[in-house]
């Protein structure tokens, strides 16, 4: 994934996004956009970050994790067996990017579930450990119906197809066609925490080669 | 002024491990030491016996943290990767050689279970190192801070049941190791979480070390005072695990290098 960071606005409509899409309950945003405030008086700019988990190439949640609920995918996408996840929480402490969360009771924005919580609450996902998926049954599924992840937007992650700026932006860094390759070949990018070496799946972009 | 380097939201402390997962490295770290130092002291089957419990409450305590705790065994899935599944493996094993030993009083078991519950107090100490999200705890230097606060602490309690020399030498051998472990631990962290350990970490050098070696010296004139030495060395690394897993377990927050050109 691609972000932005020049077009970011901070509408937080990505997050809202997901929270639809996923029914994540209250207080658990698998992606959100955080606002910043850098500089000092006079030259003061606000920056918007969009974070969530960063799918890394060598996820350190994966390794840390006894139950081996943690795992990657092929494509690269980190996922985990909520059914084998016994909620000890060490893939959360183990995380750089706090991507992780924990929910021990069902919780609903407004007390009774809305109509995507029902259709979204799954019990599975209590007591156990949960974090943004890329839409991966929403990615499988398209792909399933011949569909290109990033393009087509039945096969792409709901906040990317959200965003209003065209700030978020998915698809497959290693298609030297992709339009995150291209992105990336015309614009230059950095990824958090990079020295930590877990080699993020997320990439900024902050100005133009 | 000049620029700063990097941008972002300063680290807090996180939420998901709390005084339970402390409690397992407070009684575990003593249990593995009380089981290390069970061959150089006498009553072993007594001291092997208490630090059985205390790693069993322990685990315990942790087991009171995780969310299905029903799928506990699936903690043993993960060998090749995780030290928490390593942990796991090594307290089964400390488990097997420290009852056999209990009720054998076999030498060799009671050797084969002190190299057990080290191996188990190592894994302790490389699930803190492993935890890359929080900079305290992923510093390379807890691994010997661990495993030294743990074997102080149990040659501590074990010193309650008796004064074998041996057993006071590694004492005191633990007490020295134990201080330089955490001077090398304290310089290396250069961090805003640093200051959260400072008050356990004076406690440590001060009532958990000098005291406590100076006890160890008028000891000849009252055997008592080994006692409160072990005391002392035991209460006071509980102390400065509990700070360390929850109050200096701040994360890295976030941090841009580059601010976007609009």
């Amino acid at each position: 994934m691609v972000a932005d960071l020049r077009r970011c606005v901070g509408c937080q409509t990505c997050t809202a996004a997901c929270k639809h899409a996923n029914a994540t309950p209250p207080g658990v945003q698998w992606r959100r956009v955080l606002d910043m405030e850098v500089g000092e008086f006079p030259s003061v700019k606000r920056v918007f970050v969009p974070v969530g988990c960063m799918h890394c190439e060598d996820p350190p949640c994966m390794h840390v994790c006894p139950s081996t609920a943690t795992r990657k995918r092929a494509d690269g996408i980190v996922t985990i067996d909520y059914d084998l996840c016994i909620g000890c929480a060490y893939c959360a402490v183990a995380c750089p990017y706090q991507a992780r969360y924990k929910t021990d009771v069902a919780q609903f924005a407004y007390g009774a579930p809305m109509p995507n919580e029902e259709i979204g609450n799954d019990e599975k996902r209590l007591g156990v450990a949960t974090k943004c998926t890329f839409c991966a049954d929403r990615i499988d599924s398209g792909l399933a119906k011949g569909l290109k992840p990033g393009k087509d937007p039945d096969a792409t992650p709901a906040c990317v197809n959200s965003c209003i700026a065209q700030a978020l932006h998915f698809g497959d860094a290693d298609d030297p066609g992709s339009n995150i390759s291209e992105l990336l070949a015309e614009n230059q990018f950095f990824r958090m925490h990079e020295e930590l070496g877990t080699k993020p799946g997320f990439y900024y972009l902050w100005d133009r080669k | 002024m000049s620029r700063p380097t990097t941008f972002g939201p300063r680290p807090w402390i996180q939420q998901h491990w709390d005084a339970r997962a402390a409690a397992n490295f407070m009684l575990g770290g003593s249990g593995a030491g009380l089981l290390a130092a069970a061959p150089l002291a006498g009553g072993a089957p007594l001291l092997q016996a208490l630090g059985l419990a205390l790693i069993a409450l322990g685990l315990g305590a942790v087991w009171l943290e995780i969310g299905r705790k029903l799928r506990a065994a699936h903690v043993f899935f993960n060998p090749w990767t995780s030290w928490m599944s390593r942990e796991a493996l090594a307290a089964v094993l400390t488990f097997v050689l420290g009852l056999l030993s209990v009720f054998s009083s076999e030498r060799s078991l009671t050797v084969a279970a002190a190299l057990s519950a080290l191996l188990f107090l190592w894994c302790q100490a490389r699930i803190l190192h492993a935890s890359k999200g929080i900079p305290a705890w992923r510093a390379p230097q807890v691994v010997p801070l661990v495993m030294l606060t743990g074997l102080a602490e149990g040659a501590g309690i074990a010193l309650l049941f008796g004064d074998v020399a041996a057993l006071v030498g590694l004492f005191g051998l633990a007490l020295l190791a134990r201080a330089f472990a955490w001077s090398r631990y304290r310089t290396a962290l250069r961090l805003p979480c640093a200051a959260a350990l400072e008050p356990s970490g004076r406690a440590l050098m001060q009532l958990g070390t000098v005291l406590p070696v100076a006890l160890l010296l008028f000891s000849t004139l009252a055997p008592e005072a080994l006692w409160l030495a072990g005391l002392l060395a035991a209460v006071t690394g509980w102390r400065l695990k509990f700070a360390l897993v929850t109050r200096a377990s701040h994360n890295q927050g976030f941090s841009l290098p580059h601010l976007p050109i609009r």
